[in-house]
Formats: structure tokens, sequence, C-alpha cells
């Protein structure tokens, strides 16, 4: 096994008392899409900031490409942004609606001064690879449909070169008849560009359907992790085993049997003692109150933080 | 058959533009009989929301509504300002998309359910009122009702404010309720809760639900009739499980396909399956099929306006190749 492309040990992101992240650790391999899912406030965003730079981690290390990026940065204060690039999850927000497409496009190379001809004939044709002609170039983002708007952020993204993309949440909002486009576009950009993603997003089709492996987040911590297709088809945590089970089907012989949570997601600025999902779990016992589960590894590869881990999806849980 | 609630024919909304008439909705026909579920599915710009609104009577000043025929609940005309004001929340009452801004944040949530009922029940006491708001937020699965009452909206999470917004439409005793992407604004975990209550409600309550959603798992959920918008126009409409199953329309066929399948599809290889091409303008929309320049089974005939083709099991779809040549 080749090393990651990045690797994040031990990351905690904290905003005054608050705790957004505790403790994550993630590699990221060369070519991979790695699915990072969570509801609001389980620091998904937090993590996708932290790697792209944009929030110092409070403690923990992150390495990208095997050198430790709070070293590199003290000499070389592009080190990260050249090889890292956070998709925003806003795309018309994240353009200038004062500036041309041109002009956004043209922005990333003249802040690395390489703005020249050739530069901006690369830049012009990866616009035209995501089905943007040249028309495009004088257009305003208010003038560009969601699916455009993307392919401009998207672009403007690439322009950097970088070898990993932070993608937050690349098809909320999108039409499904859509958001296939999107998918399918960043599914050719990797493979053809040797792109590794880390690939945010709430939607559980997408995230089983693009990547190859899965975190699941709750209240700041991961608490299980592995290949996709395991995690997706026999959830060993009982909130995975939940997430999944809220995902609403069209057919209902596919449906699992759905397990209701009970509650709110506490607050991240007063978790509760040990297992952090205790209070919401259908199968907690006594020592989850007390103890905090670690991440271990499993025989099947996966890693779970839970107690009672649930051995190939057979126990019953009743909702 | 049930009595029918609503009953609307030949419905046309436009909206005049520099551009000449952008027409939304053409020639809708919509039926919900009472104590039923319909849900209304399609992409942004098939004129679901506008539906939802006519009935509400909540389209902007300058919209121009034109309807055959209109009946709610024996009151004909139920589209005109002055009737669609008259039903608005006494009669049809709405469930909005986003919690966070249907609440006003300077008026507790007692006040709230006070006020909402105040139309229907002009006589009752402030008491009677309040207690009936409490008990409400109970049926509606939010603990600790009493103290709740007194709180103000930012006090509440997505999932308790949806569940608010939800009493206070379910307190004036609608005869239609109608919501408006009901779960759209809350993460995957509370969904299931909103969805679980609005499914428990809907066999205890005696009214008729419009289901508004891009979402076909939520229709499926929660509905026993849906009906497919493209562009303005219905393509399909029939029982939820006759027409997600097994779809005629070639729009629907195509919607349905872009849906990812939970499990069956993980880790697939092949490319995602989308739909080339975009929406018509509505300003300038074609005379024939309104989808025949994105469908893949496209002929001669497609550039006349394609005929309501009705099938067993209550289905009907708008399409050419219903017709057998």
């Amino acid at each position: 096994m080749t090393a990651p492309v990045l690797s994040l040990k031990d990351a905690c992101v904290r905003y005054g008392d608050l705790t957004a992240v505790e403790g994550v650790s993630i590699d990221l391999h060369g070519g991979e899409t790695l699915g990072l899912v969570g509801e609001s406030g389980c620091g998904k965003s937090s993590v996708a900031r932290a790697i792209s730079g944009l929030n110092p981690l409070s403690s923990g290390t992150m390495m990208v490409q095997q050198e430790d990026v709070a070293v590199k940065l003290r000499t070389d204060r592009r080190f990260l942004a050249d090889r890292v690039q956070l998709l925003f999850q806003d795309p018309v927000a994240s353009l200038s609606p004062r500036l041309t497409v041109g002009a956004l496009l043209a922005e990333p190379l003249k802040i690395r001064k390489i703005f020249n001809a050739d530069t901006w004939a690369a830049a012009i044709a990866l616009l035209q690879d995501m089905g943007l002609g040249e028309q495009f170039l004088s257009r305003y983002p208010h003038q560009l449909s969601g699916g455009q708007a993307r392919r401009v952020a998207l672009a403007r993204v690439l322009t950097a070169k970088p070898r990993i993309i932070v993608a937050d949440e690349p098809t909320a909002g999108l039409d499904v008849s859509i958001q296939g486009d999107m998918l399918n576009l960043l599914r050719a950009l990797r493979d053809r560009l040797g792109l590794s993603y880390l690939f945010i997003s709430h939607n559980l089709n997408v995230v089983g359907r693009v990547t190859e492996r899965v975190a699941i987040m709750y209240l700041g911590q991961i608490v299980e992790t592995g290949k996709t297709g395991l995690l997706f088809r026999d959830p060993a945590h009982p909130y995975t085993k939940a997430l999944l089970s809220s995902n609403l089907t069209i057919d209902p012989q596919r449906r699992r049997e759905r397990v209701i949570l009970k509650g709110e997601l506490p607050s991240p600025r007063n978790p509760p003692s040990g297992c952090r999902f205790h209070q919401r779990c259908p199968l907690a016992r006594d020592i989850c109150a007390v103890r905090q589960p670690r991440l271990e590894t499993q025989a099947d590869g996966r890693m779970v933080a839970c107690h009672f881990p649930l051995s190939g999806g057979s126990e019953a849980m009743a909702g | 058959m049930t009595p029918s609630l609503l009953s609307i024919r030949n419905l046309d909304v436009s909206y005049p533009t520099s551009r000449g008439h952008a027409r939304i909705l053409i020639g809708v026909d919509l039926d919900i009989a009472r104590g039923t579920s319909v849900g209304l599915v399609g992409e942004s710009g098939s004129g679901k929301s506008t539906l939802a609104l006519a009935l509400l009577g909540l389209l902007p000043e300058n919209a121009e509504i034109d309807a055959q025929d209109a009946m709610f609940d024996s009151c004909p005309d139920a589209l005109s300002p002055a009737t669609a004001q008259r039903l608005r929340g006494s009669d049809i009452a709405m469930i909005f998309q986003d919690p966070m801004t249907a609440l006003n944040p300077l008026f507790t949530i007692g006040t709230h359910l006070v006020d909402i009922q105040r139309r229907k029940f002009p006589h009752a006491s402030q008491a009677d009122l309040w207690a009936r708001g409490e008990r409400m937020l109970v049926r509606v699965g939010v603990s600790d009702a009493g103290n709740r009452m007194r709180r103000y909206p930012h006090e509440f999470s997505g999932g308790m404010r949806q569940r608010v917004v939800i009493a206070m439409a379910l307190l004036v005793e609608p005869k239609l309720l109608i919501a408006d992407e009901p779960t759209t604004a809350l993460d995957a975990t509370i969904e299931a809760q909103v969805v679980d209550i609005l499914r428990d409600l809907r066999s205890e309550l005696s009214a008729a639900l419009l289901v508004v959603s891009h979402s076909f798992g939520l229709i499926a959920e929660l509905c026993d009739t849906v009906i497919v918008m493209y562009a303005g126009t219905i393509v399909e409409t029939g029982p939820v499980n006759v027409v997600l199953h097994d779809p005629r329309h070639p729009y629907a066929q195509a919607l349905l396909a872009c849906e990812i399948e939970p499990l069956s599809s993980i880790e697939a290889a092949e490319p995602l399956v989308t739909i080339p091409g975009t929406v018509p303008d509505p300003a300038n929309r074609p005379v024939g099929c309104v989808f025949a320049a994105r469908c893949p089974a496209r002929h001669d005939r497609c550039i006349e306006p394609p005929p309501l083709v009705s099938q067993g099991q209550g289905r009907s779809f708008s399409c050419w190749l219903g017709v057998s040549l």
C-alpha cells in the first residue's frame, strides 16, 4: 500500500470553548474518493476547512504528500494551497457577482503570478472540457444555472493544479437530472488528473455511489470508517445503521427497517459523557454512559467506536 | 369513489414579461379526494410550487390565473383572491419548507399556536386556545410542552421548529393540508422523525394532504397518488405504487432512472444517468410536447400536443406513445 496523499492524525478544531472536531484521523490515498458523512454540527465542515487551510488545527498533525503541513508552511506559504483546494458548497455565492466568468477564471492564475498565454489557453480548455464554451467567458454568475456555476467553480479550483479536492456538498440543491452530470464529471476528472477527493455530503445515496471509503461522524468524532460497500451493507455502529435506515427510498421492498432515533443531536458545547451517542442509542447499556469507546479495527478491516458493535448487521434493533 | 374535496380543471398561470407571456402552468387538472394524500413531484421550474401557492391564493399580484373550473368543498371559484383568502388558514393550511423562517422570532411558540386559531375559532377563550395549542404540541412529539409554549423560536432546533409549524397547520383543522418540501431543510435522522409524525397524523386526521417535493422517496413514504410535473404540465399521474414502479411517460421514466438506488448501486462503475438538455423557456414554449426536445423516444408526431392517455389502475399520462397506431 502506498503512503496516503493526505493524512490527518488526532486532529482537533476548537472555537473558544467549543470543540467541533475531536481526535479525528483520516487517511486519503491517491486517486481515491473518501466520503465524509454526518448531520449538521457533526464537524464535517470544520474538518474540510482545516484540511484546506481555512481553519488552523487546534491540535494534531496534518501530512500532505508525507510532509508535515505546519512545518512546510513556515517556509512555503503556498504549500497547502498548491496541493489542496476546497470546492465550496454554494457555487453561486463563491463566485463574485461583479466578475465575469473569464475574470473569475483568470484570478487564481494572476494570484499565483502564472498568468500567461499558455496557462490561459489551458484554463479555457479546462472550461471547454466541462461543456462551457468561450461564449461563457463574458457572462456573469447570475447568468449561469446552478450546474454551470458549479462547473466554473470547479474550473477555478483546477487551475491551481491541486492533488486533493475537498468537495463540500458538490450536488446539494441540484436537480437529480443534473446531479448525475456533475458526479460523472468529477469522476472523469479524478481518473484523468489523478486527483483524490474528500467528498462531504449528507446524501447517502450519492455517497454510496461515488466513494470507495467512507467515514461517519457524530458530534465531532468518527464513529465508523471503512469500505463504503461494507459499511452501507452491514453497518456496525448503531448510529451508522440509524442514519442509513432514515434514507427515504422509493421502493418499499428495499427499505431498511427504520430506526427512528429519539431526541436531537446534543450540543457539541456540552457533549454527553462516555459514548457521545449513548442517549439516543437504542442499544446503549450502562457502560456506554461512562466509558468512551475507542475507534478499533474489526476483523473485516473497518474501524468502529462502539462498545457493542453490531456484527453482520443481524442484531435486531427495535426502533 | 370518495367525494372530491378539490377539483380543478384546465388551470393556466402566466406572468407578463418583456418577452411575452411566461406560461408557468398550462392546462393543469388536479383532483384531491377527501382524506387522501397526493404527491406533486417535479424538478425546479416544473411549476409544482406555483400550483401549491395558487391554491393558497399566494401568487404575486401580476400572476394571471385562469381555470375552467375550480371547486373546493362545494365552493366554486376557489382560486379567486377573495375565496382563496377566506379558505387560507381555515380550510386550507400550509406547512412551509423552511422552519427557520416560518416562525416570527419576536413571539413565543405559544403565541404562534394561539394566534393561528383565532380565525377559525373567533369565540374561543385565550385559555382554551392555549390548552389546545399545548395538546397539539404534545401530539407532534414535543416533550415538556407546557414549558416550551413560553419559549421563543431561536430556542428550538430545526426539527422542533418544524414540529411547531406542523402543529400550527393542524390546529386550524384544515380540510386540505399542503406541505411544501416539509423535510428538505432537516437532517436525515430528524427527517425520519418528522416523516414518521406526518404518517401517524395522516391515519388519525380527516384532512387531505398535498405533498409538494422533488423527492420520490418522500412521496412514496406519505402519498397514495402521485402527480409528475414537467415544465408546467402534468405528464403522468396515478397511484404511487403503479407510477413509481412502472412509469409510462418518458420524462417520468428518465427522472426515476436518475434516482440513485441505495445498496444496489454501491461502487457501480458505469456513469450515472442524466437527462440531457434543459427545461424550455416558459416565455417560448414548443408547440407540441414540452419534453420532446429531451425525449429519447421522440418521433414525428411529437410536434403536435400529445393526448392524455388513460390506462388501467387509475393511471393517465400525456404522450403519443400511449396511442396505439
